[in-house]
């Protein structure tokens, strides 16, 4: 469930285009002005307002955001006021060109959207960056890393609920021949893992545990950075808010915040599913998200947060 | 004189001698050498068969079936009109198509049964293909080239001469149709080391603007430079990840140009050096020059002495390629590269219905 909350009756773009337009005015920036538009209107009404703001104005609304933020707040405000496939598109651009540290980013764009999503951020790619990103992706990566994240950035999985239970049984025996043996990157593991659908992963992942007792993410806690691919591409793929739950509390709890981490996090899922996110972060912390967002960040950055998150104060 | 079992004889004499008198018909002199139904009244020399069978558009041939589909009109017309016993005389008289079975009847022979069932059907697959939306037309295709023995260069075919757009629309239909996505299929069903390319190919959503990186190109020509110069029997270029990422996540442009720049650097055409990979040769050329690649395969499937699949690859590329800017490139080379128009040489290998739909639609791009 999203946690995007918006007003029951929402202004039309062209007002809250006035209303933005009066924020960046004089001196300094109206930021509060800010953060109770933006982070009140869905992805369609946002793409409405740039619209209406470059007719308007003839100005692109990004770019004056741009000018007139600072640090994190407006790093979240831009990457939360983008497309969600633009979004995509612009977060898999900075992963690629930072160290491998980054990859799981590429991981969790290809894992935890749907298959129709992964296809719009593609394009979105195109549009923005005139190259593809499995282009990009093999470009940037090598060895095994490359062996995962091309064939994941490139899949188009079918959608549907269909599920061959046989397929299931023989592909875990396979998982767990190669995982036992630590043959994290074979072929069959990357082949299973990069082009089954998101249902038959999820059947073929319990036999695992049924067939062979342990939990194949249990199996894969200690190694290294590829194992730590591996693992992220299976929360991805079928248990995706626990993934997310996982990096927030990386983001959150490590000395000083990974804002990035965070930034992403919150403004990729606030219209997805965060508020099951949430709750399952109070599950496993037993402090609520908001408390430890709070707790963890200042200022209008943290306003941004809460916003999204649906708890302002 | 007309009893016993020749007591239809009589019949149709009387309705043919009162056809005469009421001028209903009249009966004119045929010369024997003339006489295209003489086969079917007496027995003929070998010429004599020859010629007449000739005559009624049905060819005689020891091997395998001359041209593409059938000529209906010319069967309708003779076939239609015989009787048992004129049909029965035809059978014992054309020994290259019916066998005497030791039974007593003159049976098919199988081959050519079967030729004829595919000519036959061959204008209603042209048809049904047609008419499809590309994306399942190409979906299908994925799947025959999978489910029929891995047919790799159909699969290469339909991957790489479709634009990022329909590339993508025939995954798509993939996913309705077979519930599954093309990739996890050709992952899971090929085993062989071209196995990661293919699965490559199809998933690639290639870049189509204008922009290159022309130093990059350079250099990625070079990757190919050296790949072939130090190829050696332990690894397949084909497996080689350099070779692979290249040529599956690069935009056609940039592929062209390094086409172009291997051209510059060894004198030699890329496709050409790549003789000893197939798999690999075949990628180039659909890539980098597809019409070639298309106008290849279509001079030497469009003769009168080849197999079945080849045949189907003369509709399939007409029938895939008919509503492409593609089609009239692909018409252009074939002419320049070898002296005839397509169309003439369609007129010269295929016949009946089957014929004129083909010749139909490649006029399209006129």
């Amino acid at each position: 469930m999203a946690s995007l909350t918006v007003p029951a009756h929402v202004p039309s773009a062209a007002e809250d285009c006035e209303q933005l337009r009066s924020a960046f005015k004089g001196w300094g920036t109206n930021e509060k002005l800010i953060i109770s538009i933006l982070a009140h209107r869905t992805a369609a009404q946002r793409k409405l307002i740039r619209q209406t703001y470059a007719e308007t104005f003839g100005e692109d609304l990004l770019k004056e955001l741009d000018r007139e933020l600072t640090h994190d707040f407006e790093k979240l405000v831009l990457v939360w006021t983008l497309d969600p496939s633009e979004r995509d598109a612009h977060l898999a651009k900075e992963a690629t060109k930072r160290w491998t540290k980054s990859n799981f980013v590429l991981v969790e764009i290809a894992c935890t959207r749907s298959p129709k999503e992964l296809v719009l951020a593609r394009e979105a790619y195109h549009a923005r960056y005139k190259k593809s990103l499995e282009e990009d992706v093999a470009y940037h990566t090598t060895g095994d890393h490359r062996k995962l994240l091309v064939p994941l950035v490139s899949s188009y999985r079918y959608g549907g609920e269909e599920v061959d239970l046989r397929l299931a049984k023989a592909e875990s025996k396979i998982l767990h021949e190669k995982i036992s043996d630590k043959a994290y990157s074979d072929d069959e593991v990357i082949r299973i893992l990069a082009t089954r659908s998101k249902a038959q992963l999820n059947a073929t992942l319990n036999h695992y545990k049924d067939d062979h007792g342990e939990d194949i993410l249990k199996q894969l806690e200690d190694g290294d950075e590829f194992v730590a691919l591996l693992r992220a591409t299976i929360k991805g793929l079928v248990y995706p808010e626990h993934y997310f739950v996982e990096v927030l509390r990386d983001a959150i709890n490590r000395r000083g915040t990974e804002e990035d981490h965070l930034t992403r996090v919150i403004a990729s899922r606030a219209e997805v599913d965060l508020k099951i996110i949430a709750d399952e972060y109070q599950k496993r912390d037993s402090i609520p998200l908001g408390r430890a967002i709070a707790k963890d960040t200042r200022g209008d950055y943290e306003s941004m947060l809460l916003a999204l998150l649906g708890q302002e104060d | 004189m007309y009893n016993g079992k020749y007591r239809h004889i009589r019949r149709r004499h009387n309705t043919i001698k009162e056809l005469l008198f009421s001028g209903i018909i009249i009966v004119d002199y045929v010369k024997s050498k003339d006489n295209v139904s003489d086969s079917l009244t007496k027995g003929l020399s070998r010429e004599g068969v020859e010629r007449t069978s000739k005559g009624m558009g049905l060819r005689l041939r020891t091997s395998q079936h001359d041209g593409l589909g059938v000529d209906e009109k010319l069967f309708i017309s003779l076939l239609g009109k015989w009787d048992r016993n004129e049909r029965e005389s035809y059978r014992s008289h054309t020994t290259g198509i019916f066998v005497e079975d030791e039974r007593q009847f003159q049976r098919w022979n199988d081959h050519h049964l079967l030729q004829l069932r595919q000519d036959f059907l061959r204008l209603k697959d042209a048809v049904v293909v047609y008419t499809m939306h590309p994306w399942e037309r190409d979906a299908r295709l994925f799947n025959e080239a999978l489910l029929k023995g891995s047919q790799h260069h159909i699969l290469i075919e339909t991957a790489c001469t479709r634009s990022s757009q329909q590339l993508l629309g025939a995954r798509h239909a993939y996913h309705s149709l077979f519930e599954h996505s093309v990739e996890e299929e050709i992952a899971f069903r090929i085993k062989t080391p071209e196995r990661k390319l293919l699965v490559a190919l199809v998933s690639s959503h290639r870049y189509e603007g204008p922009r290159v990186d022309n130093n990059l190109a350079k250099a990625e020509a070079m990757v190919f430079v050296n790949a072939i110069k130090n190829a050696d029997k332990m690894k397949q270029l084909v497996e080689e990840e350099e070779i692979v990422r290249i040529l599956s996540t690069r935009s056609k442009l940039r592929l062209k140009a390094i086409y172009d720049h291997y051209k510059e650097i060894t004198g030699n055409f890329l496709d050409e050096d790549l003789d000893g990979d197939l798999t690999l040769k075949q990628v180039v050329q659909c890539l980098c020059a597809p019409q070639a690649y298309f106008s290849n395969i279509l001079i030497s499937s469009l003769r009168l002495d080849v197999e079945e699949s080849a045949k189907d690859s003369v509709t399939r590329i007409i029938v895939t390629k008919a509503d492409d800017e593609d089609m009239k490139l692909i018409k252009e080379e074939f002419q320049s590269k070898y002296g005839t128009p397509l169309a003439a040489k369609l007129k010269e290998v295929a016949n009946g219905s089957y014929r004129d739909f083909l010749l139909t639609i490649i006029s399209k791009s006129d």
